[in-house]
């Protein structure tokens, strides 16, 4: 990490004189500094280009990230266009057990009951996406928030929190969801979502807090804290938005974990069967319409089976793909705005791995 | 040094009051709670109407204060006393010593299996970097992990178990093998844990191998590896002692780690399985309703978890002389 200096030092000037401007109001010589007026829309573009434009153009230049974001359009665009398309599923809707590619009106074939396997997987996605976004949020919001103020603050609050998230991490996950699911039976998709990541957001937010911990000593934080800068202005500005990459990866990271999780625990049944869901499919395929017996309703099994694979796979390309935002020096390079020939080795590892 | 071993303790303790404590609110936040199970199980049993409503009264009237019930809960935990069953008809104890030691034997297996193949995978993969062969393992790697573990189960039962037969679909022996130290006996329970084992492994093992990969990567540029190279010692020297232990390193921690996890992850895997370990019994308890067992499996596989976390803590400092203890100054 220490060699990628030179690409955060151009980045630090301008950080660094947005939120001194921004906060004129809390200091006499604010107005005298300024000479050049920065209005919002230049304070926009800059938010743009360098949050949005610089990474997006980094990220896509990567294969993975192209596959991932192209699967997740496609997975977008099937959850909301596609189920408001498609017909829902419903039982005798078709003649039953319908082999898949026989007719165009169940293309993929019927189950037992005559229920449209295609319409069953499509409409499980908006759901399933609901869950995804609620979760992820919920669990790098969470892990933002503490990491940021415990390593920030230090002493008795990081002290506090850090306990916290540790007695958090040390609970098993999906034991602690199933028994909480038992007690709660949750019926929304986006409680659901917040549910299975009750405590995976603690892992992350530790390792939010170590980077914080490094980050605090640099001198424009030193700077805006000389100032008088109030300490969430200056996690909102200086400190979080350097970790927006490593959030984004791990935003991947617990969506695909809420996938997995969801699909397990709706195929296991402990949750309200009143929402479509992929694990239901499964869970009937496996268990009622006789895929065991024979080879003959095996597409049951294997289309919400590709359907879960290829989610998991786009959330995966995405963060291994995001990692290389990480790295300062090849984002400047690729923008076009330093000469500098570094090698662009891809040596992001893989971070806090799990599932 | 000592202070944060005694810190650690502490932790370690704390999370476990803490579970305990929550499995005491939940299993009072239940709708319903006991006294409605105890009334479900009377009338499964039979008994008189008139009969059920007075012992449910008089249980109503020894209902203590939260905290007596709060001390006598902890009290009996602490000596072992995990409650009876409601669907099983036993102490839960009992249930949990049978099963346990199957899952801790599939997942430990399975756990140390993928570790070896992730490291050695990884490392060759590291060793290559750039190369077709690169490519085409991380791609595979990827591709594994988008699958998850219970996945692979059902599509392994359905095609080894039912339509080849190859493999037993059900149970951790064969009908009739008793458990003893034969050559039989380990045969069989080898050959009943071979695809459980086989699921997680496999969906697991990218995931580490790419983190190897990175961690090999790493340390390939430091400038200790350029100055063995320099010295001239053998390529198996410096990939062993120099690369290797140090790329290793990090993935202890994920090691110890990843086997409490994957404890947790039994329900779903031994429910596909039909395998009578504590995740088996885990997912009867959560379909039953059969909160004693649902609790006391739930503690187990916590402490579990914790344990295994805390041993690699305090280990860690051990095969790692570097690690110090992070403490955070105050300073704003």
């Amino acid at each position: 990490m220490g060699s990628s200096i030179p690409g955060s030092n151009r980045v630090i000037p301008m950080k660094h004189t947005e939120s001194d401007t921004g906060s004129e109001r809390e200091f006499s010589f604010g107005a005298a500094q300024s000479e050049v007026e920065v209005t919002t829309a230049d304070r926009l573009r800059e938010f743009y280009r360098e949050f949005i434009y610089k990474p997006g153009l980094v990220a896509w230049e990567d294969r993975r990230t192209r596959i991932g974001a192209i699967i997740m359009g496609v997975y977008v665009f099937i959850g909301t266009i596609g189920a408001w398309l498609y017909r829902e599923p419903s039982t005798n809707q078709s003649p039953r057990s319908l082999r898949p590619f026989e007719t165009l009106e169940a293309p993929l074939g019927t189950t037992g009951s005559g229920q449209d396997v295609l319409a069953m997987v499509i409409h499980a996605t908006p759901e399933m996406l609901i869950m995804i976004l609620s979760g992820g949020i919920f669990a790098t919001g969470l892990a933002v928030l503490i990491g940021t103020v415990a390593g920030y603050k230090g002493g008795t609050t990081d002290r506090v929190l850090t306990t916290f998230s540790d007695v958090m991490m040390s609970i098993p996950g999906l034991p602690l969801i199933m028994v909480l699911a038992v007690v709660v039976s949750p019926e929304r998709a986006a409680v659901i979502g917040i549910l299975i990541t009750i405590n995976y957001w603690a892992g992350l937010a530790r390792s939010i807090r170590s980077q914080v911990l490094a980050i605090r000593e640099h001198s424009y934080v030193e700077a805006s804290r000389t100032m008088n800068v109030s300490t969430p202005r200056i996690l909102l500005k200086d400190i979080i938005p350097n970790m927006m990459p490593y959030v984004l990866v791990n935003f991947a990271n617990a969506a695909r974990y809420v996938v997995f999780a969801s699909v397990g625990l709706y195929y296991l049944g402990i949750l309200p069967t009143s929402v479509a869901n992929w694990g239901i499919q499964l869970d009937n395929a496996y268990s009622q319409a006789g895929a065991l017996s024979g080879g003959g309703t095996m597409y049951q099994l294997v289309v919400p089976m590709i359907a879960i694979m290829f989610l998991a796979l786009g959330l995966i390309l995405l963060a291994q793909g995001m990692d290389r935002v990480f790295n300062p020096r090849v984002r400047t390079r690729l923008a076009g705005e330093s000469g500098s020939e570094t090698d662009d080795e891809d040596t992001a590892a893989p971070t806090e791995v799990m599932t | 040094m000592n202070n944060y071993y005694i810190k650690r303790t502490g932790r370690a303790v704390l999370t476990l009051w803490v579970t305990v404590t929550l499995t005491f609110g939940l299993i009072r936040a239940i709708p319903g709670g006991p006294l409605e199970m105890l009334r479900a199980r009377l009338v499964r049993q039979g008994v008189d109407p008139s009969r059920i409503d007075a012992i449910i009264q008089s249980r109503q009237q020894e209902s203590q204060p939260i905290y007596v019930e709060y001390y006598e809960y902890m009290s009996s935990l602490l000596s072992g006393n995990l409650g009876e069953s409601f669907y099983f008809r036993e102490p839960v104890s009992d249930i949990i010593i049978d099963a346990l030691p199957w899952t801790v034997f599939v997942m430990v297996m399975a756990t140390i299996i993928l570790f070896a193949i992730a490291v050695v995978w990884g490392a060759l993969i590291a060793y290559k970097e750039g190369s077709t062969f690169d490519t085409a393992s991380s791609g595979l790697s990827i591709l594994l992990s988008s699958v998850p573990f219970y996945v692979l189960g059902i599509l392994f039962v359905v095609v080894f178990s039912y339509k080849f037969g190859v493999f037993p679909a059900r149970y951790r022996t064969s009908p009739g093998v008793s458990p003893e130290l034969s050559f039989l006996f380990i045969q069989d329970a080898l050959y009943h844990a071979a695809l459980p084992i086989a699921s997680v492994v496999i969906t697991q093992v990218g995931l580490q191998t790419l983190a190897m990969r990175g961690n090999s990567i790493q340390v390939l540029g430091e400038d200790f590896v350029r100055v063995a190279r320099l010295r001239g010692l053998s390529d198996r020297r410096i990939a062993t002692r120099y690369v290797g232990r140090n790329a290793i390193l990090p993935m202890y921690t994920g090691f110890l780690t990843l086997i409490g996890f994957n404890l947790g992850g039994s329900v779903i895997l031994e429910e596909i399985f039909t395998y009578t370990g504590i995740g088996y019994y885990m997912f009867e308890a959560l379909i039953n309703r059969d909160y004693p067992l649902m609790m006391g499996i739930f503690l187990v596989i916590t402490t579990a978890l914790v344990l295994s976390v805390y041993i690699a803590d305090l280990t860690y400092g051990l095969i790692d002389p570097r690690v110090k203890s992070g403490d955070s100054n105050e300073a704003y």
